[in-house]
């Protein structure tokens, strides 16, 4: 349907709702359920802002986000809404929380927010739902239905133990390869918040989903994992079209499992490498992934980076902004039904950067 | 006749291919659309110096690029038709041979589309098109034997690519190197560089940072990396308003403005940088690595040459950025810009170093 027609069609059946009951499809097509309608969002990870005394915070990470911040203001036309995909802090200490937040101050439009686990550990998430509100929560736009999860929950009996401070446990979960650590989950609490909250959604919206942790088992050793990920996944298996976007891994993942789509965001702080260099562990990198090109160290923005989001048809199509290297676009392909970055998918397309580590 | 086949000889070598270069810089590359012969480079050295070819009869290519000035006018930002200034410092032909991009923002990819720019740009030949060229060329018997013998085209058909050709084919021969860094370097010399210049390369190449971008390779050095970084230059100009002024950027550009144009004549949508060329979010306020060969003499310095001595560089960059540690810091800078802490040793042996890299025969381009 063209704009043109488009615009005619409503304005009509405006007039005619006044006139008499429209059939059930065109109502449905009234209110944007399988229409082109299309919007764009930005969205924004993983920034960690780390104090190191009173005023003090680390440059790179401070820097990376202001970027990004200043990036994404220049979105022309105007996203409809931005969303941040987790750990602002680094150790969830109100002074970063509050400092991340003066710097995402800066974004025009509304912002919403995602629990990571660097927000979370210190106090059980305490600070951050005070000045950001609820920490799992939806809405609808568009004809999409967005939910948003704190998916870095982890066992009550560990969360809850007697620990000297709340900085101890946050320690055991900031720390990479700790085998104190515990996996990622999003609980059955929020499970059961979530099928309610789904019952009430029909089949043929669209679903996007907000994690900070995967909702997939990839690699338990860096979390980049989560231990209740097919029973979530179970939730959204009746939905026609589902989109989960996540933060966390600091890399672009790609996946297709069933209907439901799976994006990574990049981190505005600083890369990870897959965790296939780590090969000591079995992992379990989604086949669709592209590897990101290997960092030029110099460049302490390349491998970072953000994302901006076109819905259309209920799809996601992920543009990476990458400065300080070659920006990146991975789309949902209908033929193939899986995304697709649009460059280097094929085997044979991949760069000497992307290969070699 | 022999001395006609001896020419022959020694340039049909090159033909198509590339130039042998001076201790220290590669072979310059050669289109193949555009091969090099002796009479063309003479007629595009020509037409580099004719004035004719602006509104008011004062502006060549050499009056912002002037051989006695290492190829540039050694002003801030350079002034052309009227007397009217642009946004822009004008950089040196020296070595542009090399550069896969032309102008601050590289919205040019060779030199053969460079040199038909500035001519109708307003700032600085002031011309409304190249009719005006193509007129001056047609009506001079000199110019007209000479197209005729390098193109072998007649007076009607002389056209701007013939006179695009030729003055890339010049500026392709102003290559210099054989500095005291190349002797040292690249031959060997110990004694080429003195103990300052000397401890001033190894900052460049260690705690300056500098030789990421300004490359120095294992049998040449060009002192440039071929892209953009945004280093904190200029971005003041629109410091708070870069989302507004890449939206009235980008409207007067679908609009049908002229890129050249509006880069050259709006100090604020200037600051936009390969933003304006490319429409890429994560290059804004970026501008092209120059050179730094014969940078001791291509001063000011910066694309909007703000800063005045090579000292007031290295501060620059010793700040992260910042002409002041208390300046603010640009959103979009180059992951590649960060405080130095150089003392001030360093800073003076980075400077000194610096003017190593003069190649010593410059006035061969004056004597020409």
């Amino acid at each position: 349907m063209s704009n043109n027609s488009r615009r005619k069609f409503l304005k009509q059946s405006g007039a005619l709702l006044a006139a008499s009951t429209l059939p059930l499809t065109m109502v449905e097509l009234a209110f944007g359920k399988g229409s082109e309608d299309t919007f764009t969002f930005a969205y924004i990870s993983d920034s960690h802002i780390t104090q190191i005394k009173g005023n003090k915070f680390v440059r790179n990470w401070d820097r990376g986000l202001t970027r990004a911040v200043a990036e994404a203001n220049l979105l022309d036309p105007r996203p409809d809404f931005v969303f941040y995909g987790g750990d602002i802090a680094q150790l969830g200490k109100p002074e970063e929380i509050d400092h991340g937040l003066e710097i995402l101050g800066a974004l025009r439009g509304k912002t919403h927010y995602v629990m990571g686990e660097h927000d979370y550990y210190v106090d059980l998430g305490d600070y951050w739902r005070k000045q950001l509100g609820p920490d799992h929560y939806s809405f609808d736009h568009k004809g999409v239905h967005f939910v948003v999860l704190n998916s870095i929950l982890t066992h009550e009996s560990w969360m809850h133990q007697k620990w000297d401070s709340g900085m101890d446990r946050m320690k055991q979960m900031a720390r990479l390869d700790n085998p104190n650590g515990q996996p990622f989950m999003v609980g059955d609490a929020q499970r059961d918040w979530l099928k309610k909250d789904l019952d009430k959604v029909s089949k043929d919206t669209p679903v996007v989903v907000f994690s900070h942790s995967p909702l997939q088992k990839i690699y338990k050793g860096w979390n980049f994992w989560t231990d209740d990920a097919e029973q979530v996944q179970a939730l959204l298996k009746p939905f026609d079209k589902v989109t989960v976007l996540y933060g966390h891994v600091h890399q672009i993942q790609t996946n297709q499992i069933g209907n439901i789509s799976f994006h990574s965001a990049m981190a505005t702080a600083w890369p990870w490498p897959y965790p296939a260099t780590y090969r000591q562990k079995a992992s379990y990198m989604p086949r669709l992934t592209v590897d990101m090109n290997r960092a030029d160290p110099f460049f302490e923005r390349d491998a970072t980076g953000w994302q901006f989001i076109d819905v259309h048809s209920g799809r996601a199509d992920v543009n990476y902004i990458l400065p300080d290297n070659t920006n990146r676009k991975v789309v949902f392909d209908e033929k193939a039904g899986h995304p697709v970055d649009t460059k280097y998918q094929e085997p044979d397309k991949r760069i000497p950067p992307q290969k070699h580590f | 006749m022999i001395k006609k086949l001896a020419i022959v000889l020694v340039f049909g070598s090159v033909v198509g291919g590339a130039l042998a270069a001076p201790l220290g810089l590669p072979p310059v590359p050669v289109p193949e659309s555009n091969p090099q012969t002796p009479e063309k480079i003479a007629l595009g050295d020509k037409l580099f110096h004719d004035a004719r070819f602006s509104a008011d009869g004062k502006v060549s290519c050499a009056t912002c690029h002037s051989q006695a000035k290492a190829f540039t006018d050694n002003l801030p930002v350079s002034k052309g038709f009227n007397g009217m200034t642009g946004t822009r410092n004008a950089p040196t032909v020296i070595n542009s041979a090399y550069m896969k991009t032309l102008f601050w923002d590289g919205r040019e990819p060779d030199l053969e589309g460079q040199s038909k720019q500035p001519p109708i740009n307003p700032v600085e030949g002031g011309l409304p098109d190249h009719g005006p060229i193509l007129a001056v060329i047609r009506k001079d018997s000199d110019y007209v034997e000479a197209f005729k013998d390098v193109f072998g085209v007649d007076a009607s058909t002389i056209n701007m690519d013939h006179v695009a050709k030729a003055i890339a084919s010049f500026e392709r021969t102003v290559v210099a190197g054989d500095s005291p860094f190349d002797r040292y370097y690249f031959a060997g010399d110990e004694k080429a560089m003195t103990p300052e210049q000397t401890r001033g390369l190894a900052v460049f190449t260690g705690k300056g940072r500098c030789v990421s971008c300004h490359r120095i390779e294992q049998t040449q050095a060009l002192f440039m990396d071929n892209r953009f970084h945004n280093i904190g230059v200029g971005f003041k100009k629109i410091r708070g308003k870069e989302a507004l002024t890449a939206e009235q950027f980008l409207h007067d550009k679908r609009k049908g403005a002229d890129v050249d144009v509006t880069v050259l004549t709006r100090q604020n949508m200037s600051e936009l940088g390969r933003f304006a060329v490319t429409e890429n979010i994560t290059e804004v306020g970026a501008f092209k690595t120059p050179t730094l060969r014969n940078i001791d003499k291509t001063g000011p310095y910066m694309h909007d040459g703000s800063l005045e001595t090579l000292a007031d560089v290295v501060d620059f960059y010793n700040n992260g950025g910042r002409v002041k540690e208390t300046d603010p810091v640009s959103a979009f800078l180059s992951g590649g810009i960060r405080p130095l802490d150089l003392s001030d040793d360093e800073k003076s042996d980075l400077v000194e170093f610096m003017k190593a890299l003069t190649s010593p025969d410059l006035d061969r381009f004056t004597k020409r």
